[in-house]
């Protein structure tokens, strides 16, 4: 039962980050759109805060089944 | 739908988890009860593999350099040219990028090979979903970034550089100093790592859970008609994920690459 709860849980602190990670593609995309000759300059900028975004899901995952070892 | 829920559980089928990951060593030991106690690993071997794969594919591209290039040479090039141009000079600098540019590569060559092997038939497993690994690759990033600050600044400048923004009123410092320290220094390496590792972890997990459950559910499982046309459906979705891997893979290695250039900027950047 905890592991599935852990898992429940991870599953609702991954939405923070994956709607602060479509945020971020949504402004890449329109400034690509608007301007795409900034494309190269716009990729690092929006890879890097994805990866940023990211590392929070990542914890959540990390913590997800720490919590679940240390339990059972 | 609850029903064979049950069945399913009753008969058996084994969830994938974290112990699949621990692989046998080669004399046999596996996880017993005095721990992970091995010798030599699929893993750690793959991760030697990776390294020799990486370094012989630069070596190949690169060793008639003509005017003209071939196809090999040409897709060494670009591949090179992407770190150089698209990672190291963007992010460090025109001035100082030059320096960088081997530790760069060698980077970005050696993670996306390994987390290939997660794709490859019979390997079939990528060392960085091991954690270790990923804490060494860590290390040494770390190390590399606050070698070259201290290098540039001095101890004391480079914490104080590291530490203290510009520009924020004094009496909320004593707050922003520890957080910075925590961000800048301690966290930095942690989620270095664990972003590498968990995608890699969370992926291969994913693979591993629609083989093995596609197989139970074609072979094994009983009591509903829908039961062997959803494991077809758990292969199909087995292999669209298999694609999504190497996309991962690939985006992983440039995470990691980016995220260590930007960080030798950073120790590099001068106060403004």
């Amino acid at each position: 039962m905890g592991g599935s709860l852990n898992m429940v849980g991870y599953g609702l602190a991954a939405i923070g980050p994956g709607i602060g990670i479509g945020l971020i593609f949504a402004a890449y995309i329109n400034g690509t759109a608007r301007q795409p000759e900034m494309q190269s300059r716009l990729q690092p900028i929006a890879i890097l805060g994805f990866a940023l975004a990211e590392a929070l899901a990542i914890i959540g995952i990390a913590l997800a089944f720490v919590i679940k070892a240390s339990n059972s | 739908m609850s029903d064979t829920g049950l069945v399913l559980a009753a008969e058996g089928f084994h969830a994938p988890g974290p112990i699949d990951f621990f692989l046998p060593d080669f004399t046999g030991n596996s996880w017993g009860e005095h721990g992970y106690q091995v010798l030599l690993t699929k893993a750690s071997l793959l991760l030697v593999l990776g390294a020799v794969v990486a370094y012989l594919f630069l070596a190949m591209t690169s060793r008639r350099g003509a005017v003209v290039p071939t196809k090999s040479q040409y897709l060494g090039e670009q591949a090179y040219n992407f770190v150089r141009n698209g990672i190291a000079q963007d992010i460090i600098g025109s001035k100082e990028y030059r320096r960088y540019v081997p530790l760069l590569v060698s980077i970005f060559f050696f993670v996306m090979v390994n987390n290939l092997f997660g794709i490859v038939p019979v390997l079939t497993f990528a060392p960085f979903s091991r954690v270790s690994f990923a804490y060494g690759l860590a290390v040494l990033v770390w190390l590399i970034y606050n070698g070259v600050g201290i290098m540039h600044k001095g101890f004391g400048g480079y914490l104080k550089h590291a530490t203290v923004p510009s520009g924020v009123p004094a009496w909320i410092l004593p707050l922003l100093v520890p957080l910075e320290f925590l961000s800048n220094i301690l966290i930095r390496p942690v989620t270095l790592s664990l972003r590498l590792f968990a995608n890699m972890f969370a992926g291969h997990l994913l693979l591993i859970l629609f083989s093995t459950g596609g197989a139970y559910l074609l072979i094994h499982a009983t009591g509903s008609v829908v039961l062997k046309p959803a494991g077809v459906l758990a292969f199909a979705l087995g292999v669209a994920i298999g694609f999504l891997e190497i996309v991962v893979a690939l985006l992983q290695a440039y995470v990691f690459t980016l995220l260590t250039a930007q960080y030798i900027s950073g120790a590099l950047a001068s106060e403004h």
